[in-house]
């Protein structure tokens, strides 16, 4: 018998154990509370004096005006449309690379990808939108003949570079958790590698896959440093991809320095992070339900 | 048996790396007919059925001396295509593995990558795979359903059907029943008794009744090497080597 039986029999220690990890739990999902708490506390008085559906759907986005303007419907658009843009050029890029970091390519050439993908994930996002400012701006700008080089796609483009790490280091791991037996399955019956990528690999790593791409999602929605640099920061809605947009993080993060604690202005930047927070809580659930439902199925269910 | 073998093992040395796991194997195996290779863990029985159709090239740092041949061509031939090795060389495992997909999809896997698109077709080859592994009856009315509900027993009958509706010349078994129950196993060994009629069928197993009951010559492996080979009924009455009769007797080590 080890000496510290002696003090504490085993189910005590197994209390003890559960009872650390519990309160740890609790910690977290305080915090969690407290946080949202504060948010919800910032946000709501504004409906005091602005209406739900004005403020959602409005088209005006005038808060320091006189009367001030509080509609932020230019700024989900904008929002929306630089993380779909950047989703459609990362999520192909992503995957690619995906098979080839977990399939396809040969071990030195596969860890020289990884550093680099994990080198790219590592950048801070103020570096990126610097890129953006000096590099991108430019090229667009003359190549196009615009006004700005600070706009739709520039965003999309730099957004883009930030969540393909995500979605490729996500969907890696996913295709390599497809079991072995199943690609052993797919070879024994005369596939050939291609077939046996789309066919087994591909369709088992789906769920995870799916999950990823939606992380990267909200991933892309809540970033603020790129967006706030490159965007170019008009609050309307954009008639083309060249046009410049202000979506919500940016909004946030420009703004706060000057609304006037407590003020109207100041409660709506709040409520523009509700909004946020319900958006990416719904990409969670979504990709929750999703990984869920495949565990459950398989990709039978597909 | 004095006819012509269908896939013969001709002083096959084969190295994993630096490890030399077979040692100057031969042996021949005749059409329609089970063969049952038998040995202690570790002898390089999974490696020689591995080799005969070509799995183990998925595995780095391999070598092979020697030829197997097969249709008179020896499949280690550069000019080969390992795929079309595979399409002939039927492989079941001995976990069973279903894909995660229907068992109508799990069936007609292989069909498809021939090119058979046409659905009657598909549907013709499903119920004669199926039938040929006698799963059919109990899994007619759910082809749609995911092939993971089923047992163990029925997922490895599948992955028989499935193999079978590749329509190759050989079955490859890696001790198909050690993870099935006695009343799975004696269904399979029905159906590889009735197999024989169509297929050349190698199989490896851990259970000494079961090679004398399914086969009809079986050879025995030790530390890479074939010790002994003959017709099934003389190894288990009459073998002619020491440690193979050892081996057969249990009194192994
Ligand atoms: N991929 C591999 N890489 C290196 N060595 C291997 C590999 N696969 C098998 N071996 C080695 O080759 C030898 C033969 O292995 P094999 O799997 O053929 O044995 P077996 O006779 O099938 O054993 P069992 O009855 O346990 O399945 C073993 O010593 C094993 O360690
Ligand atoms: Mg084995």
């Amino acid at each position: 018998m080890k000496p510290n039986h002696i003090f504490f029999s085993r189910e005590t220690k197994e209390r003890i154990i559960k009872r650390f990890f519990l309160f740890c739990a609790f910690i977290s999902v305080g915090v969690l509370a407290l946080i949202l708490f504060s948010l919800f506390h910032g946000g709501m008085p504004l409906f005091e004096t602005v209406n739900i559906k004005s403020f959602l759907l409005g088209m005006e986005w005038y808060p320091t005006f006189e009367p001030p303007e509080f509609g932020i419907f230019p700024l989900i658009i904008g929002s929306l449309i630089v993380t779909t843009i950047s989703t459609c050029i990362a999520v192909p890029l992503s995957i690619l690379l995906a098979v080839f970091t977990a399939e396809v390519a040969p071990d030195y050439l596969k860890n020289t990808v990884k550093v680099i993908i994990e080198l790219l994930a590592g950048l801070p996002s103020v570096v990126l939108g610097f890129f953006g400012m000096v590099v991108i701006a430019p090229i667009l700008q003359d190549s196009f003949n615009l006004p700005s080089g600070l706009n739709i796609i520039n965003a999309s483009l730099i957004l883009s570079i930030m969540v393909v790490p995500t979605i490729a280091s996500l969907s890696d791991d996913a295709l390599r958790a497809v079991p072995k037996e199943y690609k052993e399955a797919s070879y024994a019956l005369g596939a050939t590698r291609f077939e046996t990528i789309a066919f087994v690999i591909i369709p088992g790593a789906l769920s995870g896959i799916f999950t990823a791409i939606i992380l990267g999602m909200a991933r892309a929605i809540g970033e603020t440093m790129v967006v706030l640099m490159v965007a170019g920061g008009a609050g309307a809605i954009p008639e083309s991809i060249f046009d410049s947009v202000r979506p919500m993080p940016a909004s946030i993060a420009a703004e706060m320095g000057e609304a006037p604690r407590n003020g109207l202005h100041y409660h709506a930047l709040f409520a523009i992070g509700m909004v946020l927070f319900f958006i990416t809580l719904a990409f969670n659930i979504v990709a929750d339900y999703v990984s869920r439902r495949f565990k459950e199925g398989g990709s039978s269910s597909l | 048996m004095n006819e012509q073998p269908i896939i013969s093992v001709r002083n096959v040395n084969f190295y994993y790396d630096s490890f030399h796991a077979l040692k100057d194997i031969s042996l021949d195996f005749a059409p329609n007919s089970v063969t049952a290779l038998i040995g202690p863990s570790g002898c390089g029985k999974s490696t020689l059925l591995r080799l005969l159709n070509r799995m183990n090239d998925l595995i780095d740092k391999i070598r092979l001396e020697g030829e197997i041949i097969f249709e008179g061509k020896n499949i280690y031939d550069p000019g080969v295509d390992p795929v079309e090795v595979r399409k002939r060389i039927g492989m079941v495992f001995q976990k069973p593995n279903p894909f995660p997909k229907t068992i109508y999809k799990n069936i007609s896997y292989a069909p498809k990558l021939s090119g058979v698109n046409n659905s009657d077709e598909l549907d013709a080859v499903v119920e004669q795979s199926l039938r040929q592994a006698v799963l059919w009856d109990e899994v007619k009315d759910i082809l749609n359903r995911s092939a993971m509900t089923l047992s163990g027993g029925q997922q490895q009958r599948l992955c028989i059907a499935r193999a079978l509706a590749m329509k190759p010349d050989i079955i490859l078994m890696d001790e198909p029943t050690s993870a099935l129950d006695p009343i799975s196993t004696a269904k399979i060994e029905e159906l590889i008794d009735e197999l024989k009629k169509d297929y050349t069928i190698i199989i490896v197993t851990h259970n000494m009744q079961q090679a004398a009951r399914v086969s009809d010559k079986t050879g025995f492996f030790y530390l890479g090497s074939l010790i002994e080979y003959d017709v099934t009924k003389k190894i288990f009455t009459m073998p002619q080597v020491k440690q193979t009769e050892d081996y057969i007797t249990g009194r192994f080590g």
